[in-house]
């Protein structure tokens, strides 16, 4: 099993990389440290992309936040991490035994302490004492511990010193000149008592910097900067996590991008706003997540009968109901498919990376407007709210924006004596809409079914002629919508022995999985899905019967996208590896995973050693006042719950003295048991 | 054709399309619409600069029954679709109109923002204290121990006031009119329309079929006009406003209740100071993109 782990550590990859775990509470600065270093790191011309797993509180709580650092670019987080920056005691009890050997683990020795039996093979400690280094200093901020943490960690993974200097100086250029002298003075302590005392447990990394920067953005920020470029004047929103900052992104840049921003009472009138406004004649979006979503969903139907343009994104978290406020899942598939009673015509994009998610804003906007209906883009948390660095080149301000048949004086085919007919019927499906306002072409838009002029079919008699003719003209602009999407391309070798399907942001996950397994000897292909909805069943079809073997990866409980392949191909996978405990994938698990179905064995759902664990904090911190941690932990069947257990060792978080042991169910996951009292066993 | 032109009376009666409305014969609606035309001609407002939003209910219809361009929206969310074009395209006179259920009831929560925004938009409301449309049931504005198919044993909820609401709510002008007097009711709208602001018009309209109790005649014996019982009251007295909304017993006051001139939305939005977002211009500069990108690095 270890030779296995390392043989998969070892990617068919030259660049060199390194990942950082920074460790601690919500309101420790992790984010503003993890973005410094991104920063510093950048300007060499290094690549980074982040994931940062953090809870839904403001102070306090674990927020663990992973920076893979590389050469090349990466298309995720990776699934292993060399040097843990711990902010308090939690993260050494949590992350520590994760660090990889000939790892390091760096701490302020003030207030954290590093037991050596939690230590992989090889892994160093630099404990620093942020009280004694800076003693001559005066009364520092607490916070700037990670400034001497920052300092340290570039010594050790032979990053110099000077570029932290400068971006210092650039963030902190309004605070004023003594808070960056500050500064760099605490991170100047770091670096040189870690090169004087700890050097031995320096990573020598050989880099090849390029010193060329790079944009350093998130999906939502990508998505925002799309918008713009692409056009967008108008965007309402109301808060909510993962979606908010789109909006802190477009409020913090309404006036010199030119973008109207409201934020409204509810997602009920956030949706009504971007109709109206669309319906006006701008490019109008609004993004929020699942719940605000659900809310909208009557108003998205209203948009398709309008045919009216809008935008909707959703990025993604943990359902169902509030759920999970700050955990990622790609849980709303079915939702957007479903959105709204009735037949209309409706878009669902994905976009497969932060890369794409700046693409795909304009896509969405042109097609709304093109076709006049509704766009859906499923992002999701992982994507949407974690930063990495954009290849330069990638992006352009000139974007493609196509605003179909949107008109300001009346087409000539209908001046005389009927005038102007909104929902004219078409072979297209699509009838000239005008920028309200225009003379001549006044009209009623209705949410009820209309005829041709736009007047209601449905009070004195409703007419079932019209409404079916009505009802095809809209339905048809799907067919115009498919023709302009590209279909789906099967990445890597024609012949391969298992094909892995994905949508939206799992693409670069899946990705290096395919690499994991071509060191584990196994020929793995792609297949990925950036539009979902018109779907290209014959094409997708046409790929499928060629591969060998098929397994759909998914963020989800049930598959929620290998149903909706069949529903639209007729095309069953032959497996599924679904992920619904919160955390995105990382590569190794889909490796492991494919591999397991590949040799036949079945899925294993009991609760792992480290699950165990898990649930073990948990019942620390709601019964037993966070004052234990987890020990010891076996197996055992002789019990009598009528299935295996888990029995951890709880101990003193201080003295390590032995507390109680707690009994986990293997299969259930049940917490059966607290017993302060049986320490034999 | 006459799309392009003034809306005459001639216009509301032949519209391109020709619809008649399909309310009730004797429906307070019919009031309303014709004071909404007459205010329009009064006011001279081209066909095509008018944008008339409604929701849902058998009053929400009644974009249909004028020419301009229209908004026949959800069921409670007439305000907030009026909020979006009126921003996208603010130089359009939006004129918002629906019923109770409709504004009090689904659409209370956007009622109560939209007026706190004091965006420049009248919002017209057929208030026959019942659901006509799905055959009368009890309205948030349904009086006290009134029976319905609802309420069979008499309302036991306290009707909402929507003139104390507004008032608190931070309309900039309020006032109550009957569909009964359209003449009174007209000259109201046409000041709400000329008002800079958010402009809330009560209007009690009877509904024949299904509320028996708050009749023409009910309104009648009830209804004064504080033109002509107060004529020296300050409509800016917001004490004095809300004196006046409470009275609804044995007499009921109709008219221009408060009135009061503050910035509205579209004054304090500094996007909208360079005219129409419809007439702005699309995408981004060369400059502000790069500057966009290098602030991140």
């Amino acid at each position: 099993m270890e030779n296995k782990q390392k043989k998969l550590n070892n990617l068919p990859n030259n660049s060199h990389e390194i990942t950082i775990g920074f460790g601690g509470a919500a309101g420790d600065g992790l984010d503003k440290s993890g973005n410094l270093l991104a920063r510093v790191i950048n300007r060499h011309g290094l690549h980074a992309i982040s994931y940062n797993s953090y809870q839904s509180l403001i102070r306090g709580g674990h927020t663990f936040l992973k920076l893979r650092i590389s050469e090349r670019k990466e298309m995720c987080y990776g699934d292993h991490f060399k040097v843990l920056l711990a902010m308090n005691q939690d993260s050494i009890e949590r992350h520590a035994p994760a660090v990889e050997p000939g790892g390091v683990i760096i701490f302020n020795s003030d207030k954290v302490t590093c037991d050596s039996s939690l230590l992989q093979e090889n892994v160093q400690i630099v404990p620093l004492s942020f009280r004694k280094l800076t003693s001559d200093m005066g009364k520092l901020i607490p916070i700037m511990q990670n400034t001497m943490i920052l300092g340290s960690l570039l010594y050790l993974v032979n990053i110099d010193f000077k570029t932290l200097e400068q971006v210092l100086g650039d963030i902190f250029a309004q605070k004023g000149q003594e808070i960056i002298d500050q500064n760099t003075s605490v991170a100047r302590i770091g670096y040189q008592t870690t090169q004087e005392h700890f050097a031995s447990a320096k990573i020598n990394i050989d880099w090849n910097f390029t010193h060329i920067s790079k944009p350093f953005y998130s999906g939502n920020s990508a998505m925002a900067l799309g918008a713009v470029a692409a056009g967008l004047k108008f965007y309402a929103a109301y808060p909510m996590s993962p979606a908010t900052n789109i909006l802190h992104w477009l409020v913090t840049n309404s006036e010199r991008c030119g973008v109207l921003v409201k934020q409204a009472e509810d997602e009920i009138a956030v949706i009504n706003l971007a109709i109206g406004a669309g319906y006006a004649g701008v490019r109008s979006m609004c993004a929020t997540s699942g719940g605000g979503f659900a809310l909208m969903t009557e108003a998205i139907g209203e948009a398709g009968m309008f045919e009216t343009p809008v935008v909707i994104i959703n990025v993604q978290r943990g359902g169902p109901s509030t759920g999970l406020p700050t955990k990622t899942e790609q849980g709303d598939l079915n939702q957007a498919i479903g959105a709204s009673q009735g037949d209309f015509p409706k878009v669902i994009l994905a976009p497969k990376s932060t890369t794409d998610c700046y693409h795909i804003v304009g896509e969405a906007l042109n097609i709304a407007e093109q076709y006049q209906l509704p766009v859906i883009i499923l992002s999701d948390l992982l994507m949407g709210e974690n930063f990495e660095t954009i290849e330069p080149g990638s992006w352009s301000h000139e974007v493609n924006i196509n605003r179909g048949d949107l008109i300001e004086q009346i087409p000539q085919s209908m001046k005389g004596k009927d005038g102007f007919k909104r929902y004219t019927f078409t072979s297209s499906g699509i009838s000239p809409r005008p920028l309200i306002g225009s003379e001549g072409m006044a009209y009623v838009t209705a949410s009820d079914d209309h005829d041709e002029d736009g007047v209601i079919i449905s009070d004195e008699f409703t007419n079932t002629a019209i409404r079916r003719k009505i009802n095809e003209k809209r339905m048809r602009k799907l067919e115009g919508v498919l023709n302009e999407l590209e279909p789906p391309q099967l990445e890597g070798s024609e012949d391969s022995e298992v094909t892995l399907i994905g949508w939206g942001s799992t693409w670069g996950v899946i990705h290096e999985a395919i690499e994991q397994l071509e060191v584990e000897g196994i020929n793995a292909n792609q297949l990925h899905f950036r539009y979902l909805l018109p779907f290209h069943s014959k094409e997708s079809l046409q790929i499928l019967n060629k591969c060998k073997k098929t397994i759909v990866v998914e963020l989800n409980a049930t598959g929620q996208f290998a149903r909706h392949l069949k529903a639209e191909t007729g095309f069953s996978s032959t497996d599924v590896i679904l992920k619904y405990d919160g955390e995105p994938f990382e590569p190794r698990m889909i490796t492991q995973r494919v591999i397991a179905i590949l040799k036949g064995e079945p899925l294993d759902l009991n609760v792992t050693q480290s699950e165990a664990r898990e649930m073990a904090y948990h019942y620390i911190r709601v019964h037993l006042k966070d004052k234990l941690r987890p020990s010891n932990i076996i197996q055992t069947s002789q019990n009598g719950y009528g299935e295996p257990v888990w029995v951890l060792d709880l101990i003193e978080r201080n003295n390590g003295e032995l507390k109680g042991k707690l009994t986990i169910g293997v299969e259930t996951g049940s917490t059966h048991k607290w017993d302060p009292s049986n320490l034999e066993q | 054709m006459s799309t392009a032109n003034t809306i005459t009376e001639k216009t509301f009666k032949t519209r391109v399309v020709e619809v008649s409305p399909d309310w009730c014969p004797g429906c307070g609606d019919f009031g309303v619409l014709s004071s909404l035309k007459k205010a329009t001609l009064e006011k001279e407002i081209k066909s095509h600069e008018m944008l008339v939003v409604s929701g849902i209910g058998c009053s929400s219809n009644l974009p249909g029954y004028v020419n301009a361009y229209g908004i026949h929206s959800l069921h409670g969310r007439s305000l907030p679709t009026a909020t979006g074009a009126k921003l996208a395209n603010h130089n359009l006179k939006v004129v918002v109109t629906g019923g109770d259920g409709d504004g009090f009831g689904i659409g209370v929560g956007h009622f109560i923002h939209a007026m706190r925004r004091n965006l420049d938009l009248t919002y017209v409301v057929m208030d026959n204290e019942i659901y006509g449309l799905t055959t009368g049931q009890a309205s948030p504005t349904t009086m006290k121990d009134h029976k319905t198919k609802t309420t069979p044993r008499g309302n036991v909820e306290q009707p909402i006031n929507p003139l104390m609401l507004a008032l608190v709510s931070g309309a900039t002008f309020v006032a109550r009119a009957f569909s009964g007097q359209p003449a009174h009711l007209s000259s109201l709208i046409e000041q709400g329309i000329a008002h800079k602001g958010f402009a809330f018009i009560d209007v009690f309209s009877p509904c024949v079929t299904y509320n028996k109790l708050n009749t023409y005649a009910w309104f009648k014996e009830r209804i004064y006009k504080l033109e002509d019982e107060a004529p020296d009251r300050d409509p800016a007295d917001f004490s004095d406003a809300m004196s006046t909304a409470m009275e609804f017993d044995d007499r009921i006051p109709i008219g221009l209740v408060y009135k009061v001139e503050k910035p509205t939305y579209e004054d304090t939005e500094p996007v909208l100071l360079n005219g129409p977002l419809i007439k702005q211009p699309l995408g981004i500069k060369k400059e502000l993109f790069d500057q966009l990108l290098l602030e991140t690095m």
